[in-house]
């Protein structure tokens, strides 16, 4: 049984918190994080109950709830824009996703005191826009939620963030608001394709474009979207960005944002045109290819330990780029399985150098060594989230690779061997980084460090969870995305995506 | 003729109003001078809620000359609204830098009555007269600061290439008179002999849709007269490339002056363009709509690019103001005479985004009247640490400026939206392509304005937190408020404007219905 509100109270909650902040005088800055804390635990608890609810047996778009905003009227016919929400079994997991990150990101972000209640309006404008992607089932609300995700970055990464913060966000707010400009054209264009005077999903699925179209305004929304996902070789405003957002806002940018464009490729690319995606996925596939490679060696060169993520973060999604790439129901499974594992992996991974940062100052990997002495909670966190990265078996990294590799395989060996190459690669940088900084001698400069705050430790925990449950026991989340997963048009049935039960035969 | 004088009582009302100001100005000389502001707005406000009240249902005409419908009602209400917060926010600044202020005022009443009549003329000398009264107006007040040396040298400019743009203009208006024999749009006559006497019927017949005179033998009278209509309007609306005066009127009028001539004179004159170009050049959309489209493009291309080089925040909103032109002119590149449906969404979405842009454009010139008000200063760079002075100006301006670059939550995301959309609709696709793009390049300037005021602590001898004074605060509550509400829940507005751009296109769908019925 589902509950449409649920969605729409995953808008209005951080929405009207937001409003509700904008109330409270600056000088109450405890009230302020109470206020966002409430808020994402309440966004926390409807996600999980979103998730949990939603009825994988049945399939498809769920959860469907719709109000009239703009109808009849003018080029508009019958629900012409609303305000319409659904999740599929792609979304669902998403939007846990994201009541994850949001909560860890309200802890980590207790320690800011610069400006608390701007920080908080605009982290939960982020917050809400990001939910309005994953949710949205109407272009214009979905385009609008994709454009509130993306433009608080600026303001958040000017006023919190460190390390070259004006070049960063600069590029990052034009190169992401760049790509909109193509999905911008390319709603319009098949907004007038259709001709059925509304923007809703659900009728715009229902239209079948003809192939030339499709090849036509595919590549709108492939690279539009793709930029957002890091796609090479628009990806250099990420690792820029990262390193120069605040903690909670690399955290939500990377855990969160980045995967909102490789989720637009499915919800507009594959959903709407899939005859384009016959003359476009291969290229997506050796885009993605070459992002994992590239993404990778990249990082074994940084020697600051936001820049190793940010570049491990281009190689991660070249992963689930490539997963979509391969148009067959194993990869797509395991890009959408990768998306929820790298997010939940990164945010976990922003949040300890966060931690480390804030005291120590620098994150110059070069400097540190034998951390493990003084800071060993933060060596196990960082040292879980490093090996999810490198996809150790048991962990969620491992069952998102090996779908993705597997379905590459079949259509192009060639590209799941560099896959595999560049996982091997993310192992390099990975064990480098910890024998470096985590483990060998103790450099006496840090011998005044304390280990992370009780409240890392939480945001951590929440985090860690999800990356070990989806690691011994996928079901739940291969259950979900398989089943709508194969009801995406064009994507090739090769077998059965993996889980527990599939493996005992249940 | 008709002359149903009833009809035009705000106008009768509006000019009193002014001669009022100015001869209390006489009799109460030792009265403070702000109240002279305060009672201009209350009467604005005044005349706007009986205007709404007393004239929405009237679907009438003043002798063919003026028509009184849902259109003119809801352009006279938005004139008197754009004047209302121009004097609230003028008030202050009037009082600390101004003399004169009764003059001052009662012009600013003098070039709205010309907006108000321009909105509702449907013949060309009428609609010519009202430019020239709302002209006039505006050369006299961008040179108001008459010891500032830029406000003389800006009103001097605007002058003369306004004065040169109505010589251009009468040029055109007279080409057209030759051609189709009359000034009048599309007066659906009583009179039976006087019957079909109006440009839309004339044009019609050239255009081919109503058969009889041979197309060929006018057509250059014709196309001449719509280009020079045409400039003269581009220099009315600044588009480029006739946009020349615009930088440097806007930079030496004072600031209350270049808020109501980027709000007031812009929407005034897309309500004369709108109405004529849908009236009476409709037919002959074909001659025009490439011309038309070319401008806009250039416009939307050239102000952005150069308001990327901007160092003064007028000059950068004059030139951003210019862009903003670009993009109305997309709502009238996607009239289309064969689909009247069409052209009244293509003529919905230009109002809609003039309203949306004219509501922002007056608060970010509102909440800088309100820094200027204080430091005296309007360079880009002087708004530093503005979030730590001031954070509800800052936030305004930010707030208005990413609704001016088309950011969601504002109503220029909601507004550009539906205009490019018309024009998609239209067939348009590389200028709403054009357009989409050149409002990305725009959020990069607007950035660089919102970066001073929050990236950057506070520089200089003053760097005190400060009040705004408290009307002007509620002014820009409300306008802020209004910004907001358009961005996210446009709905009731557009259906007003949709019911009043109606009128507009009765002729013309006469005309289709006859041409079907042949």
């Amino acid at each position: 049984m589902d509950v449409g509100e649920a969605l729409l109270a995953l808008l209005l909650v951080p929405g009207g918190a937001m409003l509700l902040t904008l109330f409270v005088p600056s000088r109450h800055a405890d009230v302020v994080r109470y206020i966002s804390l409430l808020t994402t635990t309440a966004t926390l608890v409807i996600s999980i109950y979103v998730f949990a609810v939603y009825d994988f047996a049945e399939g498809g778009y769920q959860f469907n709830l719709q109000y009239p905003w703009i109808e009849n009227i003018a080029f508009l016919g019958e629900n012409g824009i609303s305000l319409h929400l659904a999740v599929d079994g792609i979304a669902a997991p998403m939007v846990l996703l994201n009541g994850l990150v949001g909560f860890a990101g309200v802890l980590v972000s207790w320690k800011i005191t610069h400006r608390v209640k701007d920080f908080f309006i605009l982290f939960l404008a982020l917050f809400t826009g990001v939910y309005g992607v994953y949710i949205g089932q109407d272009l214009f609300f979905w385009f609008f939620a994709y454009e509130l995700a993306v433009l608080p970055m600026y303001l958040l990464i000017v006023i919190w963030g460190s390390t070259n913060k004006e070049y960063g966000a600069m590029k990052l707010t034009m190169v992401l608001v760049g790509g909109s400009v193509l999905i911008f054209i390319g709603i319009f264009a098949v907004f007038a394709e259709a001709g059925a005077g509304t923007f809703d999903m659900a009728v715009l699925r229902e239209v079948n474009f003809g192939r030339s179209f499709a090849n036509t305004f595919f590549p709108f929304f492939m690279i539009g979207c793709g930029i957002l996902a890091g796609l090479f070789p628009f990806h250099t405003w990420s690792p820029d960005g990262h390193v120069a957002a605040p903690t909670a806002v690399s955290m939500l940018h990377a855990g969160v944002l980045m995967k909102l464009g490789a989720f637009g490729i499915i919800r507009l690319g594959m959903e709407i045109l899939p005859a384009g995606t016959d003359f476009w996925m291969p290229v997506l596939l050796v885009l993605g290819g070459v992002a994992a490679v590239y993404g990778a060696i990249s990082a074994i060169h940084q020697t600051d330990l936001k820049f190793v993520i940010g570049y491990s973060s281009v190689s991660h999604m070249g992963f689930v780029l490539m997963g979509l790439g391969t148009m067959n129901n194993i990869g797509v499974n395991g890009a959408v399985l990768q998306m929820f594992s790298h997010g939940v992996m990164t945010a976990l991974f922003f949040a300890m150098v966060g931690g480390l940062y804030d005291q120590a100052h620098t994150r110059d990997i070069r400097v540190f060594g034998g951390l493990v002495r003084k800071m060993p909670l933060f060596v196990i966190f960082f040292g879980i989230a490093g090996l999810t990265s490198l996809g150790l078996p048991g962990l969620s990294g491992f069952v998102a690779e090996f779908h993705i590799f597997v379905g590459a395989i079949d259509t192009f060996p060639l590209f799941a061997a560099l896959g595999i190459l560049s996982a091997a690669l993310t192992a390099i940088y990975v064990l480098r980084l910890m024998g470096r900084a985590a483990l060998g001698p103790f450099n006496p400069r840090w011998e005044n460090l304390k280990d992370i705050s009780r409240l890392e430790i939480i945001a951590g925990i929440v985090l860690i969870a999800p990356i070990i449950a989806m690691g011994v026991w996928p079901d739940p989340f291969v259950d979900r995305i398989a089943q709508s997963v194969a009801d995406l048009p064009q994507v090739e049935q090769i077998g059965q995506a993996f889980s527990l039960s599939s493996l005992t035969g249940r | 003729m008709d002359l149903e004088y009833s009809l035009i009582i705000p106008e009768f009302i509006m000019a009193g109003l002014a001669v009022l100001i100015i001869a209390a100005a006489l009799a109460f000389r030792q009265v403070d001078q702000k109240w002279f502001g305060y009672a201009t707005a209350a009467a604005l406000a005044a005349i706007a809620v009986g205007t709404a009240l007393a004239y929405w249902d009237t679907h009438d005409d003043f002798a063919n000359v003026l028509a009184i419908d849902h259109f003119t009602v809801l352009f006279r209400v938005f004139f008197l609204g754009i004047a209302f917060f121009t004097v609230m926010a003028a008030v202050q600044f009037a009082g600390d830098r101004l003399k004169n202020h009764a003059e001052f005022y009662g012009l600013i009443v003098f070039a709205t009555l010309g907006m108000m009549l321009l909105g509702a003329s449907r013949e060309l000398l009428t609609a010519y007269l009202s430019l020239e009264l709302l002209s006039f107006s505006f050369y006299i007040l961008v040179g108001f600061n008459k010891l500032n040396p830029f406000s003389n040298e800006g009103s001097l400019k605007y002058m003369l290439l306004g004065a040169f743009s109505s010589a251009l203009m009468l040029y055109g208006i007279s080409l057209i008179y030759g051609v189709t024999g009359t000034t009048l749009y599309s007066g659906i006559e009583p009179d039976a002999a006087a019957a079909g006497r109006n440009i839309a019927d004339q044009l019609a017949s050239y255009a081919g849709l109503s058969g009889g005179v041979d197309p060929e033998a006018t057509r250059p009278g014709l196309l001449i007269g719509l280009v020079l209509i045409t400039a003269g309007l581009g220099f009315k609306v600044s588009a480029v490339p006739f946009h020349q005066w615009t930088p440097d009127a806007y930079q030496g009028a004072p600031l209350p002056i270049t808020a109501f001539l980027s709000a007031g004179g812009k929407a005034a004159a897309f309500a004369f363009f709108l109405r004529l170009f849908s009236e009476a050049f409709l037919p002959a959309a074909g001659e025009w709509v490439w011309f038309v489209s070319i401008l806009a493009a250039v416009t939307m291309i050239v102000g952005n690019l150069m308001a990327l080089q901007q160092t003064n925040f007028k000059r950068l909103m004059a030139y951003s103001s210019i862009s903003q032109v670009g993009y109305l002119l997309v709502g009238i590149v996607a009239l289309d005479a064969a689909n009247i449906a069409q052209s009244q969404d293509a003529a919905s979405a230009l109002v809609l985004h003039l309203i949306g842009y004219v509501t922002t454009n007056i608060a970010v010139f509102a909440a800088i009247i309100a820094f200027y008000n204080r430091t005296g200063r309007d360079d880009i760079v002087d708004l530093r640490g503005l979030a730590e002075r001031q954070p509800f100006l800052a936030f305004a301006i930010a707030a208005a400026l990413f609704s001016l670059a088309g950011m969601p939550l504002f109503a220029g995301f909601a507004t550009k939206f539906i205009i490019f959309q018309a024009a998609f609709n239209n067939g348009f696709l590389w200028l709403g392509a054009v357009g989409v793009t050149a409002s990305f390049v725009s959020l990069y300037y607007y950035l660089m304005v919102i970066k001073q005021m929050y990236l950057y602590e506070p520089e200089g001898a003053d760097r005190e937190r400060f009040h705004v004074s408290r009307p002007l605060a509620g002014a820009l509550v409300v306008l802020v408020a209004g910004v907001l509400f358009i961005g996210l829940y446009p709905t009731p507005l557009f259906d007003v404007i949709h019911s009043s751009t109606e009128g507009l296109f009765e002729q013309a769908s006469a005309m289709a219905a006859a041409v079907a019925g042949r």
